[in-house]
C-alpha cells in the first residue's frame, strides 16, 4: 500500500482536493444506500430478520469451539481436506505449499477479504508465484497495482475512464475506450483463457454450515465457480467467524447479504461446497488471524458478526467522502475501523476517530453490530492505552479541569467569548482547522447564565 | 412540576437565545423551571474524544446541580444523549441512575410528557428540519431511513403546529452534517464537506431557515452558511416555537 | 501444539457464555398470493426472463426459434429435450471441452419466488461447470415447484446431500465499472426459467 505513515484525516485531505471526484464517489455510494433502501422496505419482517441473524450470531460466538470442531469432522467426512491457521503467515505458507505441493506457479482467485487481510498476493509473488483475481473489481485494482477500496465493489474510486487506460495498457483495447459493456468483454475473455489454463483456484467463503460440513461463496459474476470448476484443486478460505451452525440459518443470512449489500434480492450465484469434484483435491484452510483475541473483548466481539456486506460503507458519510484507501486497511469504513485495532492497536489508533458517531452504521448492519457504540468504545481503550497524541491530552486535561469548576468556566466563558479560546470544538492544537471553510459563531454579548442572573433571579 | 433546565456549555455562551427561547416556551406551557446556576458541561467533549476518564468532574457537578428535580430539560439531544448512556459516579451510583433517567431532550418532553398539542407560535417562513444524529438515531426522536418502520417525527410534530411555518422536503433526510466533536477539527476536510453538503440541500430546495433541536450541528451549519454568504440562517427548533 | 489446538484453545477461552439458538420458525410463514407471478417479477427485473409454458413442444419451439437457425452449440441436460440440441451431455471429469456451449438446458429442483432464483444440485448438471461455461442457460422447473421464501427453500432442501448445489438468480453480471450493470460478465449472457405448467 502507498499510504505510508499518513493517518485517516491526512489522507481523506488529499481525497477531498478534487470536490469534484468526491461529489461523484458519495453519490454512486449513495445510490447503492437506496437501492439497499428500496429493496429492505418491500420486506416487512426485515427487523426481525436482523435481529434473528444477531441472536444466530451470538450463538455462534459462545460456541464457536463445539461449531468449529463439528465443521471439521463433517468437512472431512466429505472428502475436504481441513487446514488450520493461527495467522496470516500461516495461511499464506498453507497457500503456497498447496502450490508447490501440484507444482503450479500459477493460480486464479475470487474474490477474498480475508486474503486481503493477509496479504496473500504480495506473499505470493515473492516465491514467484502469478496470482490473477477474476472477479472484474478486483482484476482491475490489481491491475493499477491498489488494494480494493470496498469490500463488495473493490474499484469503486475508480472512473471508467481510468480503467479504460488501463484495459488500454494491459488487455490491448483501443485508447479511450471506457465503454463498460466493452471493457467487461475484454475482461471476460481474458479471464475466461485464465479459468481454462489455471490448475488451481483459490475462493473465499461467505457462509460454512457446521451441521453439514458445507460452504457456501456467493458472486453474481459467477467468477468463483468457474475457477473452482475447472480447477483439479479447490482452495477455500476463511476466517473462523463465517461459521453458522445449520443449513437452514442459510434462509435468514442469504435474504440479508445482498439486499444489506447492493439492494439486490439474492447474488446471481449462492453456491453450497460440500465435496470435490470426482477427482478433484478441495482444501479448506480455517483461519485465526486475530479473532479469537477479538472474541476475548467483551466490548468488541460481536464485530465477529460481521458478513461483509458493506452497507455500513455504503451509507457512511465519512466513507462517501473520504474513499476507502484512506482506512489505510484491507477493510475500509466503519467496521474496518472497529476491526483494525485489534490487529495493531498503534498503526490503527486513527481509525476509530474516523466518524462522527452518526449511527447510521449500525442502523444498517444486517447482523445488528452496534458498530458505532464500539468505536466510541475503542476510542476510550486507545486513549487508556497511550495512542492519544500528546497535544490532545494536554489539550482535553486542561478542558476537563476547567469544565470541572463552575469558576473556572465562568471565567473562561467570558475570555472565551473575546478569544472563542475554549469552545469545545476549538479544543485541539490544530486551532485553525475550523476557520478554513467556517465561520466562527458571533460572539453574544452576554452568556446564558449572565441573563439568567439578570432577568430571573 | 418542577424542571431544571440544563443548558450546554456552548449554548450557554454562543447561542443563548435558544435557551432563553427554551425558557420561555417551558414557562409559556405552565412549567415551573429552575436554572441551576453552577452547570457547566455533560462532559461529552472529552469523553467522545476517548478521554471519558476525565469526566468525573463533570459527572460530579451535573449530579450536584440537578438532583431533586421532577424532570430535567435540555435543548440539546446529543447532551442529553450523553448523560442518559454515560452518566455515572462511583460513590452516588443510585443517584446518577436516577438523574440519567430524568433527562429529557426538549422536543421530546414537549411531545411525550407535556403532550403538547398545540401552539401559539408563528413563523411565516420555509423551514429545512436538520435531524441530529444523536437526537434521532440515539433518543429516537425521528423515524430513521435505515430501518423498516413506521415513519414520525417529534421535532416535525410540533413544527406542523406553527401557523404559516411551510416545512421543505429534503433529498437525504437524515444524513450527518460532520460536526461531530472534536471530529470538526480533527477531520477538518471531511468534516467541511458533510456540512457543505448538508447545507446544499437545505439550500437547493428553498429553505430560509435550518432548525432543529441541537445547536451544535445548527452551529456548523452556520459557520459554512456564512462562509458562503449566504442568507439563510439557522435558528433552535425552541425559537421557532416560541416564535410569535 | 497444533496451530489448531491452540486455536481452539484460544476459542474456548474468550467466548462469551452460552447463547441459546433462536427460533427461526415464524420466518417460514411469509408467503405470496401469486407465487408465480411474484417469480416472474423478480427474475425479470434482475435481468433473467421467463416463459410460462404448458407442455415440452413449447419450449422446444422457443429454443429452435432462437437457437437452431444458428449453427452453434446447444447442450441438453434435460432427456425431454434432447432433440433440439446439437449434444447430450457426455460423461466427462473435465469441463474445458464445454466451453464452446451456446446454450445449456437443465433442469431445476425448484424456484424461489422471492428472488428469482432456482436451486440445481449437481447430479441435473452433468457437471457444476455446465450452468457457469455456457454463454446462455436455460432452466426448467414445473410450476408446483416454486416456494415463497429462502426459509422454505431451506425446509424443502432439509438435510438432502449433495455435492455440490446452487442458488442461481439470472445470467451472470457485473457492476463493477462505475455501477454500470452488464449482463455476462463470466458466466451466462442470459438466463431463461421455463414454468412448465403441471
Amino acid at each position: 500500500m502507498e499510504v505510508g505513515t499518513k493517518d485517516h484525516a491526512e489522507l481523506a485531505e488529499i481525497f477531498n482536493k478534487d470536490e469534484e471526484r468526491v461529489n461523484w464517489h458519495d453519490e454512486t455510494l449513495w445510490w447503492i444506500r437506496a437501492k439497499r433502501d428500496k429493496s429492505v422496505h418491500q420486506l416487512p419482517e426485515w427487523e426481525a430478520l436482523r435481529e434473528a441473524a444477531s441472536n444466530v450470531k451470538f450463538n455462534v460466538l459462545s460456541h464457536l469451539n463445539t461449531y468449529l470442531e463439528q465443521f471439521e469432522a463433517a468437512a472431512k467426512a466429505n472428502g475436504v481436506i481441513v487446514h488450520w491457521a493461527a495467522d496470516a503467515k500461516e495461511h499464506n505458507e498453507i497457500v503456497h505449499g498447496l502450490l508447490k505441493e501440484n507444482k503450479v506457479t500459477q493460480m486464479v482467485k475470487s474474490k477474498s477479504m480475508l486474503t486481503e487481510e493477509c496479504h496473500l498476493n504480495e506473499y505470493l509473488a515473492t516465491h514467484g508465484i502469478e496470482v490473477i483475481d477474476s472477479d472484474l473489481g478486483e482484476r482491475i485494482v490489481q491491475l493499477a497495482g491498489e488494494p480494493p477500496s470496498h469490500i463488495v465493489l473493490p474499484c469503486i474510486h475508480k472512473k471508467k475512464e481510468e480503467i479504460g487506460d488501463l484495459f488500454h495498457m494491459y488487455l490491448g483495447t483501443p485508447s479511450n475506450m471506457a465503454d463498460p459493456q466493452f471493457l467487461t468483454e475484454t475482461a471476460r475473455g481474458s479471464l475466461r483463457e485464465t479459468f481454462l489454463t489455471r490448475k488451481v483456484a483459490l475462493t473465499g467463503v461467505n457462509f460454512a454450515i457446521a451441521e453439514t460440513g458445507e460452504f457456501v461463496v456467493c458472486t453474481n459474476e459467477g467468477n468463483a465457480d468457474m475457477g473452482a470448476h475447472l480447477a483439479d484443486v479447490h482452495i477455500a478460505c476463511m476466517g473462523i467467524e463465517k461459521l453458522i451452525p445449520k443449513r437452514e440459518h442459510l434462509g435468514i443470512f442469504l435474504r440479508l447479504l445482498t439486499r444489506s449489500a447492493t439492494g439486490q434480492p439474492i447474488t446471481t450465484y449462492s453456491s453450497h461446497f460440500g465435496k470435490p469434484r470426482e477427482g478433484q483435491q478441495m482444501h479448506l484452510v480455517l483461519v485465526d488471524n486475530g479473532r479469537s483475541v477479538q472474541l476475548g473483548r467483551k466490548d468488541f466481539r460481536n464485530s465477529l458478526k460481521c458478513i461483509r456486506c458493506g452497507a455500513c460503507m455504503n451509507t457512511c458519510p465519512v466513507y462517501r467522502r473520504s474513499g476507502g484507501h484512506s482506512y489505510h486497511t484491507a477493510v475500509a469504513g466503519p467496521i474496518g475501523s472497529i476491526l483494525a485495532p485489534n490487529l495493531d492497536m498503534k498503526k490503527y489508533a486513527d481509525l476509530p476517530f474516523a466518524s462522527t458517531l452518526c449511527g447510521s452504521c449500525s442502523n444498517v448492519c444486517p447482523v445488528k453490530i452496534d458498530i458505532h457504540d464500539q468505536l466510541y468504545k475503542w476510542r476510550q481503550v486507545l486513549v487508556k492505552e497511550g495512542y492519544a497524541p500528546t497535544g490532545k491530552k494536554i489539550a482535553m486535561q486542561v478542558m476537563a479541569t476547567t469544565l470541572a469548576s463552575p469558576t473556572l468556566y465562568h471565567a473562561a466563558g467570558k475570555m472565551g467569548r473575546a478569544t472563542i479560546k475554549y469552545a469545545p470544538f476549538a479544543v485541539n492544537n490544530k486551532l485553525n482547522a475550523w476557520y478554513k471553510e467556517r465561520e466562527m459563531p458571533a460572539p453574544p454579548k452576554e452568556s446564558f447564565g449572565e441573563w439568567y442572573a439578570k432577568n430571573k433571579k | 412540576m418542577r424542571v431544571g433546565l440544563f443548558v450546554p456549555c456552548y449554548v450557554d455562551q454562543f447561542y443563548p437565545g435558544a435557551a432563553i427561547a427554551t425558557l420561555e416556551l417551558l414557562e409559556k406551557l405552565g412549567v415551573e423551571v429552575v436554572y441551576p446556576k453552577n452547570q457547566t458541561c455533560c462532559g461529552q467533549p472529552m469523553a467522545n474524544s476517548g478521554f471519558e476518564h476525565l469526566t468525573g468532574g463533570c459527572n460530579r457537578l451535573f449530579i450536584d446541580n440537578f438532583s431533586g428535580f421532577d424532570y430535567i430539560v435540555s435543548p440539546s439531544g446529543s447532551c442529553v444523549l450523553h448523560i442518559r448512556e454515560h452518566l455515572h459516579d462511583d460513590k452516588r451510583p443510585e443517584q446518577a441512575k436516577e438523574i440519567s433517567h430524568k433527562v429529557w431532550e426538549l422536543t421530546s418532553f414537549l411531545t411525550d410528557v407535556l403532550k403538547v398539542e398545540s401552539l401559539p407560535a408563528r413563523f411565516p417562513h420555509k423551514v429545512g428540519v436538520h435531524q441530529s444524529c444523536h437526537g434521532q438515531r440515539g433518543l429516537h426522536l425521528s423515524s430513521m431511513t435505515e430501518l423498516v418502520a413506521p415513519s414520525f417525527s417529534k421535532p416535525g410534530s410540533l413544527l406542523n403546529m406553527v401557523k404559516d411555518l411551510e416545512l421543505i422536503e429534503l433529498e437525504r433526510k437524515d444524513e450527518c452534517c460532520g460536526f461531530g466533536g472534536t471530529f470538526c477539527v480533527v477531520e477538518e476536510a471531511v468534516s467541511s464537506k458533510m456540512g457543505k453538503d448538508r447545507v446544499a440541500d437545505h439550500l437547493k430546495h428553498g429553505a430560509e431557515y435550518i432548525t432543529g433541536a441541537d445547536m451544535s450541528c445548527l452551529m456548523h451549519m452556520e459557520g459554512i452558511l456564512k462562509r458562503q454568504g449566504s442568507k439563510v440562517k439557522v435558528l433552535h427548533i425552541a425559537e421557532i416555537l416560541n416564535a410569535e | 501444539m497444533s496451530s489448531r489446538d491452540k486455536i481452539l484453545a484460544a476459542v474456548a477461552q474468550n467466548k462469551p457464555e452460552a447463547m441459546p439458538l433462536p427460533h427461526i420458525a415464524p420466518f417460514k410463514e411469509i408467503g405470496y398470493t401469486d407465487v408465480i407471478g411474484q417469480y416472474e417479477t423478480v427474475l425479470t427485473a434482475i435481468g433473467g426472463k421467463v416463459h410460462r409454458v404448458n407442455n415440452w413442444d413449447e419450449i422446444k419451439t422457443i429454443v429452435k426459434e432462437k437457437y437452431n437457425a444458428q449453427n452453434v452449440r446447444v447442450l441438453s441436460l434435460v432427456p425431454e429435450l434432447d432433440d433440439v440440441a446439437t449434444s447430450a451431455y457426455e460423461i466427462n471429469p473435465a469441463a474445458h471441452h464445454l466451453a464452446d456451449v451456446e446454450l445449456a438446458l437443465i433442469k431445476a429442483h425448484f424456484g424461489v419466488a422471492e428472488n428469482g432464483s432456482v436451486w440445481v444440485t449437481e447430479e441435473l448438471l452433468g457437471h457444476r461447470a455446465v450452468p457457469f461455461i455456457c454463454q446462455h442457460l436455460a432452466a426448467v422447473i414445473t410450476s408446483s415447484n416454486l416456494v415463497d421464501t429462502m426459509h422454505r427453500a431451506y425446509m424443502r432442501i432439509g438435510l438432502e446431500t449433495y455435492g455440490w448445489g446452487a442458488f442461481i438468480a439470472g445470467p451472470s453480471k457485473t457492476a463493477d465499472i462505475e455501477q454500470s450493470l452488464v449482463l455476462g460478465a463470466h458466466g451466462p449472457r442470459s438466463m431463461t426459467v421455463f414454468v412448465l405448467q403441471d
